[in-house]
């Protein structure tokens, strides 16, 4: 044949997690990682080069963005300011959570993109918020609209506007977030997440008060897990760790969250965000 | 019932010092109605678990370390209130304790309410050598009766700590287990078991 | 119909061409239930194709051994800027789908 083909499909996860369940791994000391932990760093290194899924959903949330769509028929890159001017997507997920003099509110993505979808296009918030984030064989639209948007500030730095007092207001309330202890187990995000080289189980827990470990915590959202097939993003993962918190629910597009997002990616600031991410 | 009123009161004194000392107090007090507003009940995480109870409050208002003086009078109070089993016997199955020890289920809006939970412990300690997968959040506890001795005083200790941490820490990061009615006695009683029975694989 | 948007890039650097394409497909084995308990069908990619300008490159024939919403790599030689690349696949239930692309620097 004249063309030289190799191929390398890249295959289920399940078959590297197999195998690590075969032979027990080594007790790895605190602050290092198992060879499962290592071996999935290098696929998802590889995954982010060469093809991650969640370009997919970026795909749809592109076409999403550019659609005139919602009982008013509007198409967001014709209404939606992310904080750029209406319709720019370059760069504006690195830059927010910002305050929006308009809503009057600081956001974050994903709640900007759905203040957008109800405000100019005339879609309910709280049907928005019944099922907010992605489960089987369902993805939330604005869960694609988020992946596109964050998809277009890939390779540039974290540049939260600190500066704003709104901002400022809301970033030490975040603070202030991650340290209130409360529930049946006493626990706030800083039990975890508030030291160096701490693990639960196997799983590492960045320190959201350092700009590695607040960098660490906000690099790969949006994501693709692959367990499950789905796409969530971040507001899902502030939701999901205040269920093992043995916390009540926030509420969707919350000011909580916008507060806990907003303290730790702006303690990421300067780093860079290298896109849409890949999950086990 | 006595020691919560007790700290409720010490909480409110301790809660006015220390709201003069720290400039932060404003955002403190801006968090805490946020959050009460943004929190509702799912599955059995009712929205009230928001609210910091009298040793929390004091935690969250020290930044988990309270002056030595009043850590210590609350821990006494805490102590307390440590119920411990009416047989005496402190030494439960640590096969059982194991199997606790593993489990982390309980208390978040998708568990099934009511008993019982799992000890969540490896989740944060390194236990049985045989489960290499341990969190560090807390310390090891691998060897833990070897090091210790198995004394009656240790197992009272093991138990009271394991009933209600802040006995002995008040901002420890560890939650009450049997002060909140989580694990029952005969459960705790098998993990004192797990970390101090000779024949636990912790202390082969 | 469902929709089975996918994503190809083909980026030349020397003379080797690498080609991604991700497919959007549920790859179910046959093997897993749902929540009611019942069986899901299968449904799986059997065949991809890659065509170069019109003239098919490579075929490939899978089975239920790979993920849901998988992504391809594969590298072709004697490839130039801006030739057309697609891509087509065909499930056992005679689903099929289709992407192209031009080729650019890598």
């Amino acid at each position: 044949m004249k063309y030289r083909i190799a191929m390398a499909a890249i295959l289920a996860l399940t078959m590297q997690a197999a195998s690590a369940q075969d032979k027990p791994a080594a007790a790895v000391p605190a602050g290092q990682k198992d060879a499962t932990t290592l071996e999935f760093e290098k696929f998802r290194t590889q995954m982010e080069q060469e093809g991650n899924p969640a370009e997919l959903f970026e795909l749809q949330g592109e076409e999403f963005w550019k659609a005139k769509r919602g009982p008013k028929n509007v198409a967001l890159t014709a209404s939606c300011d992310l904080g750029l001017g209406v319709g720019v997507v370059k760069g504006a997920y690195v830059q927010m959570p910002r305050y929006f003099a308009d809503a009057g509110k600081v956001m974050d993505a994903e709640r900007r993109i759905v203040w957008c979808m109800v405000e100019k296009q005339g879609y309910k918030f709280d049907d928005l918020a019944r099922r907010p984030f992605a489960g089987d064989n369902y993805t939330p639209e604005q869960t694609s609209l988020v992946t596109y948007v964050a998809a277009q500030s890939a390779n540039m730095k974290f540049a939260v506007p600190l500066k704003d007092p709104h901002v400022r207001e809301v970033y030490e309330i975040g603070k202030e977030v991650v340290a209130y202890r409360a529930g049946p187990y006493d626990f706030s995000c800083n039990t975890c997440h508030g030291a160096d080289g701490k693990r639960i189980r196997m799983q590492n827990l960045p320190n959201l008060g350092t700009p590695q470990g607040a960098l660490s915590a906000v690099l790969g959202w949006p994501g693709y897990r692959m367990t499950g097939s789905v796409m969530l993003t971040h507001q899902w993962r502030m939701s999901d760790c205040f269920r093992q918190q043995r916390f009540p629910q926030p509420k969707y597009a919350s000011d909580t969250i916008t507060a806990l997002l907003t303290y730790m990616t702006a303690n990421a600031n300067g780093h860079m965000y290298k896109g849409l991410g890949i999950k086990r | 019932m006595n020691n919560i009123s007790r700290i409720s009161l010490l909480a409110a004194a301790l809660l006015t010092l220390v709201a003069a000392a720290h400039a932060d107090g404003d955002y403190r007090a801006q968090a805490l109605s946020m959050m009460k507003q943004d929190f509702v009940t799912k599955g059995q995480a009712s929205a009230d678990r928001i609210s910091e109870d009298g040793l929390q409050a004091i935690c969250n208002r020290t930044g988990n370390k309270p002056p030595p003086e009043i850590a210590h009078r609350l821990e006494a109070d805490q102590l307390a209130g440590v119920k411990l089993p009416a047989d005496g016997k402190l030494l439960g199955d640590w096969k059982s304790g194991e199997q606790i020890a593993q489990s982390g289920r309980g208390f978040t809006w998708t568990d099934a309410p009511g008993l019982p939970v799992g000890g969540n412990c490896y989740n944060c300690h390194q236990i049985a050598p045989k489960e290499t997968s341990f969190g560090t959040v807390g310390p090891s506890l691998f060897q833990f009766g070897k090091l210790r001795g198995n004394t009656a005083e240790m197992q009272k200790y093991v138990y009271s700590k394991i009933y209600n941490a802040k006995s002995f820490n008040l901002c420890s990061a560890m939650p009450r287990f049997g002060h909140i009615g989580a694990l029952t006695e005969k459960q705790i009683k098998d993990l004192v078991g797990l970390l101090m029975d000779p024949e636990s694989p912790v202390n082969k | 119909m469902a929709s089975y948007p996918i994503r190809i890039r083909a980026l030349l650097k020397g003379d080797v061409t690498s080609i991604t394409a991700i497919v959007s497909h549920p790859m179910e084995t046959g093997l897993r239930k749902d929540d009611a308990g019942k069986t899901i069908p299968p449904q799986y990619i059997q065949v991809l194709t890659v065509e170069l300008n019109g003239k098919k490159v490579m075929e490939s024939h899978l089975n239920t051994a790979v993920s849901t919403n998988p992504v391809f790599n594969f590298k072709i030689k004697g490839a130039k800027l801006g030739d057309k690349i697609v891509v087509n696949w065909v499930d056992n239930t005679g689903e099929k789908g289709s992407g192209e692309t031009t080729v650019i620097p890598g």
